[in-house]
């Protein structure tokens, strides 16, 4: 009886470990790896290319930095990163870099009795917040921006992202562009050194939104999908225009739309701060990462195969996870101008 | 007949068995050897381990190693953007967060322990250590999200706002109390940690109280010994060792601990100015970093690592000399 039952148990093993191994075996993955902003999207995509192709993708959402050491490994068939690396060191790599997705990044708050839209504020007034030189609700530079509005005698508490993350490269690239100091003083980068003596760091996007909503009187910053999903008050910014303009899909694509992406090797243009009345000014581009002289073609023949199908057919999913998909200009341009340099033969 | 075989027989089934006893004797003999072959090699495996990696640490820590030097230590600095690095933030994090843990956590865990041991009613003991045990069970990033967003809120209204108000203004301490009462920081960091490392604590203490013999505790008990002076007197300094060995387990694991603390001392790279100020930790630094470090900056996250293994190093060590002094002092 118990032999019997310890060969039934042997029996489910073997054949779970054959099935788990036919499983690795047989369906020829694609593999890739870094920047965590992009991966919902990724993996949607994923999930609906597999239903269609039966082919999967394996992305391992580690960082950007992470991503960029695995590609060079080439342990992957593409890396993944928020913060794209410079013409140079692609050449010397011998790797090709085109963007795959749009996104955003937006302030968020918490001050009672105001709501989603109800401050406005400004790229400059921002940085200095950021750094403490702006330390309290009812400043002057804040009042003078939302006249009418009663901005109470509290506090601002900074809240920022604990981990490196492209979401603070985003942010700290939107300060250095519209805030002299800020780019001397602090720069950009996936973590920075913040300068408010008051600023706390949370862990991922929900690390950063917990913190902003049980502290009253704080700041802080995440991807807009998990804003909007969450129902954080998000503020109104000023853009390069001059105009206040609300995080959404069309102000997104706005900035993205005028765009000029060859004008930089390697298509690493910053989106933030650009020009047009309904331009959102902290919009960022995730980049994908290949060699130009892959070791393994096949594999890297799919990969071009998948971004290709979601370019076409992944526009509706990057809009319901609130991306921004490219224009179809643009992915015409990635294919004619960055894929035809890949060796696939 | 039968009477012959058994004379013939005899002496040939003697050198038979002797032959087979020696056989026995032999593989037994090569078992043996081989038996301490392998468990030696388990041990040395760990050796070998440890070497592994404080040699790994400080190859990769190098570049970092060599442009700081031992100024690292007490460097206030961490601009990760311009690449100035120093380690004495996250150093005093550390060793702070893991003091008030041990503060708090000691005193309980003896409170525990002796309640287990000597006073306790029998039905009690049982779910009351087994409570105590399943308190260890809980993985750390639970305690993390209970500090995060169940305690925090708690402690920033109903703790650190009324310690602010009347211990804030008192001289010479008052500064510990200063800064904005958001419900992270230093101080709820180590009274998370406090909560993780008690149950370790707890019941190291209690299994090295209930070695204690029998009869030492009945003879001072007969001596007419209050509960307090047969624990300070003869379970005390007969458990010694077993009572520092389990402080320095907690202390070990409060050094280390990531997530916990990762989610409740406010990771700034400042440093902290009072009890309420966010602060960051080695271990947390670490995690929070690493992902997205590369280069120079990966090799500072390495050398901080391999500063948490010297740091627990010479905690340990500072231990087994604490208590060889105090055996050398009893004359054992």
């Amino acid at each position: 009886m118990k032999r019997q039952f310890l060969k039934t148990i042997a029996a489910a093993a073997v054949a779970s470990v054959t099935l788990g191994w036919s499983g690795v075996a047989n369906a020829a993955d694609i593999t890739g790896a870094g920047a965590t902003f992009p991966f919902p999207i990724y993996a949607k995509w994923a999930e609906e290319y597999k239903k269609v192709t039966g082919v999967g993708l394996n992305y391992q959402s580690i960082g950007s930095s992470g991503g960029i050491r695995q590609i060079r490994a080439k342990t992957v068939a593409f890396g993944a990163t928020d913060a794209p690396l410079p013409g140079a060191e692609l050449d010397k790599d011998g790797m090709v870099q085109f963007p795959a997705i749009i996104g955003g990044t937006v302030p968020i708050f918490n001050l009672d009795g105001f709501g989603k839209g109800d401050l406005r504020i400004t790229g400059p007034v921002l940085a200095e917040m950021f750094m403490g030189k702006i330390t309290k609700w009812n400043d002057p530079k804040i009042a003078a921006l939302n006249p009418g509005k009663n901005l109470p005698d509290l506090a601002i508490t900074v809240v920022h992202r604990a981990d490196g993350s492209g979401t603070t490269f985003n942010f700290t690239d939107y300060l250095s562009a519209v805030s002299k100091e800020w780019a001397d003083t602090v720069g950009k980068g996936a973590s920075v050194k913040w300068g408010a003596p008051t600023a706390v760091g949370g862990k991922g996007n929900e690390g950063v939104a917990a913190n902003v909503q049980r502290i009253k009187g704080s700041i802080g910053y995440v991807e807009y999908a998990y804003a909007k999903k969450n129902n954080i008050p998000v503020m109104q910014l000023q853009n390069r225009n001059g105009k206040f303009v609300m995080p959404d899909d069309t102000t997104f694509a706005a900035a993205a739309a005028g765009a000029d992406w060859f004008s930089v090797p390697g298509m690493g243009i910053s989106l933030v701060n650009q020009p047009g009345d309904n331009a959102y000014p902290i919009v960022t581009a995730s980049f994908i990462l290949m060699y130009k002289e892959p070791t393994n073609k096949s594999e890297s023949a799919e990969v071009l195969k998948f971004f290709d199908w979601a370019f076409k057919n992944g526009k509706q999913m990057a809009i319901d996870l609130d991306y921004v998909p490219l224009p179809d200009k643009l992915t015409a341009d990635i294919r004619s101008r960055v894929w035809s340099q890949i060796n696939l033969k | 007949m039968p009477v012959d075989i058994t004379m013939t027989d005899q002496p040939q089934r003697t050198t038979d068995d002797v032959a087979r006893v020696q056989a026995i004797a032999r593989r037994q003999r090569w078992e043996d050897a081989l038996f301490h072959r392998v468990t030696q090699a388990f041990s040395l495996l760990v050796l070998a381990a440890l070497l592994g990696i404080i040699v790994s640490l400080l190859v990769t820590a190098w570049p970092a190693l060599r442009k700081f030097g031992v100024a690292f230590l007490w460097t206030v600095e961490w601009d990760i953007v311009n690449e100035e690095f120093g380690a004495a933030i996250a150093i005093v994090g550390t060793l702070v967060t893991s003091g008030i843990a041990l503060l708090l956590a000691v005193p309980l865990a003896f409170g525990i322990a002796l309640f287990l041991t000597e006073t306790c009613p029998l039905w009690l003991r049982r779910p009351l250590g087994t409570a105590v045990e399943l308190l260890a069970a809980v993985p750390s990033i639970i305690y993390g999200m209970f500090g995060l967003f169940v305690f925090a809120p708690l402690f920033a209204d109903y703790v650190q706002v009324p310690l602010q108000q009347v211990l804030g203004g008192m001289p010479l301490i008052g500064w510990l109390f200063g800064g904005a009462p958001t419900g992270i920081g230093i101080l709820t960091a180590g009274i998370i940690l406090a909560f993780m490392i008690l149950p370790f604590i707890a019941a190291v203490m209690r299994d090295v109280f209930e070695i204690v013999p029998g009869i030492l505790r009945e003879s001072a008990y007969g001596l007419g010994c209050t509960t307090w002076e047969v624990v300070r007197h003869v379970v005390l300094p007969y458990t010694q060792k077993g009572v520092v060995g389990g402080i320095m387990l907690g202390l070990g694991r409060a050094l280390g601990e990531t997530m916990a603390v990762t989610f409740v001392i406010g990771n700034a790279n400042r440093m902290p100015t009072s009890l309420f100020s966010p602060g960051t930790s080695i271990a947390s630094t670490l995690a929070n970093e690493f992902a997205e470090a590369a280069d120079f900056h990966l090799a500072t996250l390495f050398a901080l690592g391999l500063l948490l293994f010297l740091i627990t190093f010479v905690v340990l060590a500072l231990a087994k000399l604490m208590i060889l002094r105090a055996e050398k002092a009893k004359g054992l």
